[in-house]
């Protein structure tokens, strides 16, 4: 990959008269291909399969937002068709609502937005993790097959009770 | 092949100024270390705090601030800045251009680290190494960190100065390999640290003065990444020049290739900086396009890792089979496993292997969904900078401390052990983290009193402690050989001095191509790729910036 202006008169301890090796061009070659690889994957996994993180939302002013609705009534709305949305709100240091339920099949999603300092909004076992800035509202999807308890926590430090903020969603066997 | 010249020898004041940056160094990390075991006792379910009560230490938070300030910010700034005095001036053979210039930069930063430290341990600034905002601290802890980057950067420009003057007299030799890492890796600090810089004096500062009402936070964080990851390269860099440069000579070897050292360096300056939204994945305010522009550059960066990795390893098989090992793996048996720098190095150089493979899944765009903010990170960054970074620094100070006191190393026996007491204790430590984070453990909490926490989680928490004990003995013994070595009675024998071991590189340096060699080329490219990675986005939060978030102490 690199041209050599080395002099033959003027060779290596190891007789080498260009300034690289040959395995360790072979070895450069090898690094970036293995790494275009993972590059392609992850971008046709976010971009083509929708295993997304989650995206610019909109913005809010975190002094305001819960005055007004949706924020000024946190939970659960039943869209239909097994569709749902969650609105959270984070502060110091608990969640608005600390529990929620939904059936089987749902397929939720949770907009999580802070009115004081930053939070994390981490669903166990799923791959809904957020970040959770004042001003900002973070958004993710998910449907969930099997009934259990998902306890959400936040898992960026806000504070002395940070600990202790956690809630937990709760997902019910049809019918029950 | 040019005839090695006699090292330069320094003064005894030149000695001393570098020390100085030593003391430092091992006090922080000596403060800063206690407080890790205490972390990993505690998410055992063992706590200890409530001793540290009436010392005003009882506080989780306050001690994780100080661990990370003082280990991940302090040990590692201070020790760099004087291993970086020593490459440039033994390197380039010549003394400081300005002498009082590094040490108005080194008191800078002694007095930016009071100013800091007074608050913290006060307890008004529990905001973490990272201080996101709008958690608040008071307004000495953001000046006394400014203080201490900008005395950082004093001392790089005294390292331009020096060496400035010394191409003048040498235009066309190539940098001398450990001092042209020097440089680089200091160019690359002062590239990274305008983020942070932009970050405390436009927005932290006039804010915890109240002269601001509020702040945006997504932008403080974009703002605090632009230097948060290149700030790993910053301490990683300093380890590298020692693996490519010194380490060789010191297991009786060469350095493989000249020319791939040089490369890898210039792209880590190229490629350190435009990544930082790798740390962003997650967060709710950049739009999903730019962040895997940041993570295909994190792909590129990670390029020149891989290259040092063919190029420490080539250089050490030399070594290995210079010294009589054969077979594929019979050179790693002949390494001289019995010197304690280079057992410290070789096992941070395994363990890194890890921590590289770690790094690149968090890059991995959405497969950062899966690990970010848990206990994995920590589990990832106690691989790079508190064992790649950190026990290479150790093991340079096994060298380094007796070439600046004079004296021989104390114990070095013993001084194998404290590596190999770092190397398993991490790896028990790291490796549980790692775990945990999968399980979904979140990092930077008091889990013993965190009411989530399930059984499946006991055995690997358990091992954190055991992890965190072995590496406190570590600690302990590493402290205690400085400590011993550079107060001990003993001097070095007559005439027998220690050389700081540069290692010649198997093709002479004058073959490595002239471009290599040049600043012009890769400052142009590095700031136009900072530009292109950041400009439209960052241009874009700021004119959307809202200083609505007030602020909230913790
Ligand atoms: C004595 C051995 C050490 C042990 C047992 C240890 C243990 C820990 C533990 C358990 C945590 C996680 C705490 C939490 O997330 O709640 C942590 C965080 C951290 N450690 Fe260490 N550590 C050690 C040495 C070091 C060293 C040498 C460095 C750097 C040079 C370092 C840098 C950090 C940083 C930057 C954090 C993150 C702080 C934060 O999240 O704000 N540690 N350590
Ligand atoms: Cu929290
Ligand atoms: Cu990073």
């Amino acid at each position: 990959m690199i041209s050599t202006d080395s002099d033959p008169t003027n060779p290596g301890e190891d007789g080498r008269t260009h300034h690289l090796d040959v395995y360790e061009r072979r070895w450069m070659i090898a690094s970036v291909a293995l790494l275009v690889v993972f590059a392609a994957s992850v971008a046709v996994a976010g971009f083509g399969l929708g295993f997304q993180v989650p995206g610019h939302e909109s913005r809010v002013d975190p002094n305001t937002v819960a005055d007004s609705p949706p924020w000024n009534n946190p939970g659960l709305r039943d869209l239909g068709n097994g569709e749902y949305e969650v609105y959270v709100i984070g502060r110091q240091y608990l969640f608005e609502p600390n529990e929620i339920r939904v059936p089987v099949g749902a397929t939720v999603t949770f907009y999580v937005t802070s009115v004081d300092v930053q939070h994390g909004f981490k669903l166990q076992d799923t791959n809904i993790n957020m970040q959770i800035v004042p001003g900002h509202i973070s958004k993710l999807t998910r449907t969930f097959e099997k009934a259990g308890e998902f306890p959400y926590i936040c898992n960026e430090y806000c504070g002395l009770g940070h600990a202790s903020m956690a809630g937990s969603l709760i997902v019910e066997a049809q019918g029950g | 092949m040019l005839t090695q010249p006699r090292t330069y020898q320094l003064d005894t004041s030149q000695k001393r100024f570098i020390s100085y940056h030593l003391v430092i160094a091992v006090i922080a990390l000596t403060v800063g270390s206690i407080f890790g075991p205490l972390q990993s006792f505690n998410w055992g379910g063992l706590d200890l705090y409530q001793f540290l009560e009436p010392i005003g230490l009882g506080d989780y938070y306050k001690g994780l601030t100080l661990h990370g300030v003082l280990n991940a910010l302090v040990w590692t700034t201070f020790f760099i800045t004087g291993f970086l005095t020593l490459t440039t001036i033994v390197g380039l053979g010549r003394p400081l251009k300005h002498p009082r210039l590094n040490w108005a930069g080194f008191i800078t930063m002694a007095v930016g680290l009071v100013m800091a430290g007074i608050p913290i341990l006060a307890g008004w600034a529990s905001v973490l190494y990272t201080f996101y905002p709008p958690l608040e601290a008071h307004w000495g802890f953001y000046l006394g960190l400014t203080l201490v980057v900008v005395g950082s950067w004093i001392e790089g420009y005294g390292f331009y100065l020096t060496y400035y003057q010394w191409r003048k007299e040498n235009p066309d030799t190539r940098t001398p390999f450990i001092t042209f890492g020097g440089l680089i890796t200091m160019v690359m600090w002062q590239l990274a640290t305008i983020g942070v810089a932009v970050e405390i004096l436009t927005m932290l500062l006039p804010f915890s003065l109240g002269l601001l009402d509020g702040t945006d936070p997504q932008l403080g964080r974009t703002f605090f990444w632009f230097t948060g990851h290149p700030l790993v390269y910053f301490w990683l860099l300093p380890a590298y020049i020692s693996w490519y440069g010194l380490l060789p000579r010191e297991a009786g070897g060469k350095l493989f290739s000249d020319s791939a050292a040089r490369l890898a360096f210039w792209l880590f300056l190229l490629l350190s900086i435009p990544v930082g939204f790798h740390h962003q994945f997650v967060d709710p305010g950049i739009p999903n396009s730019w962040k895997l522009i940041h993570a295909t550059l994190t792909y590129g960066v990670a390029f020149p890792s891989l290259l040092t990795l063919f190029t420490v390893v080539a250089s050490l098989e030399y070594a290995g089979r210079k010294r009589g090992g054969t077979g594929l793996f019979g050179w790693i048996r002949a390494l001289p496993w019995h010197k304690p720098s280079v057992s410290a190095q070789l096992l941070a150089g395994i363990l890194f292997m890890f921590g590289g493979i770690g790094g690149i899944t968090n890059a991995s765009y959405n497969v950062n969904l899966v690990v970010h903010n848990t206990a994995w990170i920590p589990g990832h960054f106690h691989l790079t900078v508190a064992t790649a970074a950190t026990l290479s620094y150790m093991g340079i100070s096994y060298w380094l401390v007796p070439y600046l006191t004079g004296k021989p190393l104390w114990k070095p026996k013993l001084a194998v052990a404290q590596t190999w007491f770092w190397f398993v204790g991490m790896l028990i430590f790291s490796n549980a983290m790692h775990v945990l984070g999968l399980l979904g453990a979140p990092r930077r909490t008091d889990l013993n009193s965190a009411p989530y926490v399930p059984e499946e989680w006991s055995g690997h928490l358990l091992r954190v402690s055991i992890g965190g004990a072995i590496l406190l003995i570590g600690v302990i013994l590493y402290v205690l050989i400085v400590y011993k070595t550079a107060r001990g009675k003993d001097h070095l024998p007559e005439g027998e001095e220690i050389e700081v071991p540069i290692a010649e590189s198997i093709t002479d340096p004058q073959l490595t191509p002239m471009w290599l060699d040049r600043w012009r080329p890769w400052l142009v490219g590095s700031v136009a790729l900072i530009i292109l990675a950041y400009g439209p986005q960052l241009a874009q939060q700021i004119s959307n910036a809202q200083f609505t978030s007030p602020g909230f102490t913790p």
